[in-house]
């Protein structure tokens, strides 16, 4: 597990404070939400809940410029409200409805916003990996300056094209940067069971590629090593590998049983190393806010989440003619 | 003892070819390993060593010699002592021997052969096509080159457009299909990738999803089951999974089918896996005309395209328009024969003994309507529909397995659209329900041949 967190971040702002809390609470709000609408039958299929990861990819998007893209696996809820992408229309795509950014064709795994820059929701694990290579290809080529961040987790990395696209990122100097959110479980198997090496952060090394590790569970800690890998990234010099030390405290999706951790194990993890109660602390110590304004934001937060479920509970189900549609241009 | 050196098959495929230098003259020695001559053929010039040692007696075929048949004596080694005139001549009439028996030099596997496709005859007429204004200049070019032209103009135009693949620049195209497009695009635009399938074919898939127009050279379709994955779950499904926000043009090409004894492994026909899937569109041209116009369409459109080639169709001539923009749309047939007996349908080399067989239906008096579908999603079942209403009678011809085949859909459609109008069921003439052979024998038996057509044309003819 990650090392102890920054406990005296002076230099971060209180507005910047501010807004990792709101984004990594909506996060959590969403996917609490996400995973009651499930248990109503109101979301179907496999549903894969991102609580315990929220401050990767708050990190790394105040990291971002506008721009940039990202492309995940279907653990992506976060990854798109992170973007920037609406809550309402993402509700509304795991409850299948029209107003879902797939029109309700995609669901949970299969979701993009090209507004937003967010290519997938990829539901193949890894496969994620070459496209999101690919994305940076296309930005070299037009030398726009762009980098992109590809996420996959610890399960995805011992899939062969990942090292593929590692050698081609290489070979190229392609601006991508390689996320591997290591929640420490691949579905129910431990790294320690999968993976005869653990530190994911030197998997580039054949390659040539830098890697570093990070406190996944500190938003400041990741959007620090984000700069650190955007800049090497935009001056050039190809690849980059962030291993994000991280916790998911729901199942892998929706039916996972559990057996393979401790309740304890979970529980320990959410009292030590919660990346929101993190950020609370900073807020509360620093005097940057009090109770009753933090309060506020979560009342805040719960109006958005519930709006979005309202939304995704309203909106009609696709027309039948949708069924035919968006197959050839 | 004197020695021959014979014109050597550089390819699998290779027939005949160049005799472009000799590197030695008569009467110097030669070990073995030093390079003798450089042999040309339509894909690559490859240097030629010597094998036995001696003294170069005589050449018998001069440089710049073109059509030189496979296992044709080019020149004679001599030992001490030996007359290089005595030499020649005795190779020179054991040849001629050899030759009549049909024995000695066995034919090179399945090619030249009057049952099968392959071989240099000279194309069938290409039919008046109504794509093609009046008094358009033809010029006879060969797939391979229509291929390569249909590339290079698209990049012209559009400088999204870039060809990726193993040995696609320097190399110039392991089939020499890119031949000259490093030279004109560059590295950027013309680039060799490492034997990395899945990996290459995701990596395009995403540039396609970042702007770009990627033509993706698979050295042949064999070598892309690899990445099969990235072409049917994201090119294929992501304009549908993403609500029409995202399409993925991207042109996957390369050689499908059996070349020449490459058995297993190699030799398979992709078309009806490929027909299969719903966000592809698959083409399989047979002529060099189709094979520019539809590259051109492929490379243009936002769908992501499975173009099917074939190996020994690269060689092929056929007359193409000289028309600056020529680009043939996708789903419509070409009628290559019209004819009122039986209809025969196919698409890519199948062509290739759907012509033959119809060829010698006529000297029969049975006249064949030929259908080429070229596109194979979207299929124009429209036009077997109407010419089997004029037929009464339909054969399938492909190279491909018989179970889930592209004529096992034809039927279909024709029963359900049709059915009134049969006067004998459909039969589909298919390769065998087997993997590919190595042993010559074999491999010809394996796939299918002219008479295979002419005699599922006499069972729907009952004649």
């Amino acid at each position: 597990m990650a090392t102890a967190k920054s406990k005296k971040k002076s230099n971060t702002s209180k507005e910047d404070l501010l807004h990792y809390y709101r984004e990594m609470l909506l996060i959590r709000r969403f996917e609490e939400k996400a995973g009651q609408l499930y248990g109503m039958g109101l979301i179907g299929g496999f549903c894969h809940l991102y609580i315990g990861q929220e401050a990767v990819v708050v990190g790394l998007e105040a990291a971002a410029e506008e721009g940039d893209k990202r492309v995940t696996s279907y653990r992506d809820h976060g990854h798109m409200l992170a973007a920037g992408m609406d809550p309402k229309g993402v509700m509304a795509e795991l409850t299948g409805r029209e107003g879902g950014y797939s029109k309700g064709k995609g669901g949970s795994m299969h979701m993009f916003s090209v507004e937003k820059h967010f290519y997938g929701g990829h539901g193949i694990v890894a496969a994620q990996v070459p496209i999101g290579t690919g994305l940076a290809f296309a930005d070299k080529y037009n030398e726009n300056g762009r980098v992109t961040f590809t996420y996959f987790g610890d399960g995805a990395v011992n899939q062969g094209q990942v090292y593929e696209a590692f050698n081609m990122a290489s070979l190229w100097k392609l601006p991508v940067i390689y996320v591997i959110e290591n929640n420490q479980y691949a579905m129910g198997t431990s790294v320690g069971r999968s993976s005869s090496t653990p530190e994911f952060y030197t998997r580039g090394e054949a390659f040539g590629i830098p890697g570093e590790a990070v406190d996944g569970m500190d938003v400041l800690a990741v959007k620090e090593a984000g700069e650190r890998a955007i800049a090497h990234c935009r001056e050039g010099n190809g690849p980059y590998i962030l291993e994000m030390k991280t916790y998911r405290y729901r199942g892998h999706s929706m039916s996972d049983p559990a057996k393979y951790r401790t309740r304890e194990e979970v529980q320990k993890v959410r009292e030590t190393q919660d990346a929101i109660e993190h950020v609370r602390e900073l807020l509360l110590q620093g005097k940057h806010a009090d109770e009753d304004e933090l309060k506020a934001i979560d009342k805040e937060i719960k109006a958005i989440v519930n709006e979005a479920a309202d939304f995704a509970r309203e909106s009609p189900e696709p027309s039948l003619d949708e069924l035919w549609t968006d197959i050839y241009a | 003892m004197a020695t021959e050196i014979l014109m050597p098959a550089l390819s699998p495929t290779m027939e005949e070819g160049t005799l472009a230098k000799w590197n030695v003259k008569e009467g110097d020695t030669v070990s073995a390993g030093d390079v003798i001559a450089e042999i040309e053929t339509d894909k690559a010039t490859m240097e030629f060593e010597a094998v036995d040692e001696g003294t170069l007696g005589k050449i018998l075929i001069a440089e710049g010699t073109e059509g030189v048949k496979v296992n044709t004596p080019i020149a004679v080694l001599i030992e001490e002592g030996e007359s290089a005139e005595d030499a020649a001549a005795s190779v020179e009439k054991a040849h001629a021997g050899t030759h009549e028996q049909g024995a000695g030099h066995p034919a090179p596997s399945k090619v030249v052969d009057e049952a099968g496709p392959g071989g240099q005859a000279p194309a069938p007429a290409v039919p008046d096509d109504p794509e093609i204004p009046e008094g358009t200049k033809m010029r006879e070019m060969t797939v391979r080159e229509a291929l390569r032209d249909a590339m290079a103009e698209e990049m012209r135009a559009d400088e999204r457009v870039f060809l990726m693949g193993e040995e696609v620049a320097e190399y110039q195209g392991a089939y020499k299909v890119s031949q000259g497009l490093l030279d004109e695009f560059g590295a950027k635009r013309v680039i060799d990738t490492p034997i990395t399938e899945h990996g290459f074919t995701g990596l395009s898939t995403g540039a396609a999803m970042g702007g770009l127009r990627p033509i993706v050279e698979f050295m042949t379709f064999n070598f892309a089951m690899q990445a099969i994955d990235q072409i049917i779950n994201t090119a294929a499904k992501t304009r549908y999974m993403s609500g029409g926000q995202m399409s993925v043009p991207v042109v996957f090409r390369g050689a499908s089918g059996a070349a020449a004894r490459v058995a297993a492994q190699h030799s398979q026909d992709y078309a009806a896996w490929y027909a299969h899937i719903p966000g592809l569109h698959v083409a399989m041209p047979y002529s060099a005309a189709d094979a520019k116009g539809l590259l051109k369409t492929a490379i243009r459109g936002e769908t992501p395209v499975i173009f099917l080639e074939n190996e020994l169709l690269y060689g092929h001539s056929f007359e193409v328009p000289e028309l600056d923009d020529f680009a043939i749309p996708f789903g419509k047939a070409r009628i290559w024969r019209e004819g009122s007996d039986v209809t025969l349908v196919s698409f890519g080399i199948g062509m290739e003994y759907t012509l033959k067989a119809a060829e010698k239906l006529a000297e029969d008096g049975v006249s064949a309507e030929v259908i080429d579908l070229r596109t194979l999603r979207p299929m124009d079942t429209a036009a077997v529909i109407k010419s089997v209403k004029k037929t009464n009678r339909c054969v399938t011809v492909e190279e491909g397995w018989p179970v889930g085949s592209i004529g096992n859909h034809i039927s279909a459609v024709l029963m359900q659209e049709a059915f009134d109008w049969l006067d004998a069921p459909v039969i589909n003439v298919t390769g065998k329900d087997v993997p590919m052979p190595y042993a010559a024998n074999l491999e010809k038996h394996a796939l299918t041949s002219v008479e295979e057509v002419l005699e599922a044309v006499r069972l729907v003819t009952y004649r």
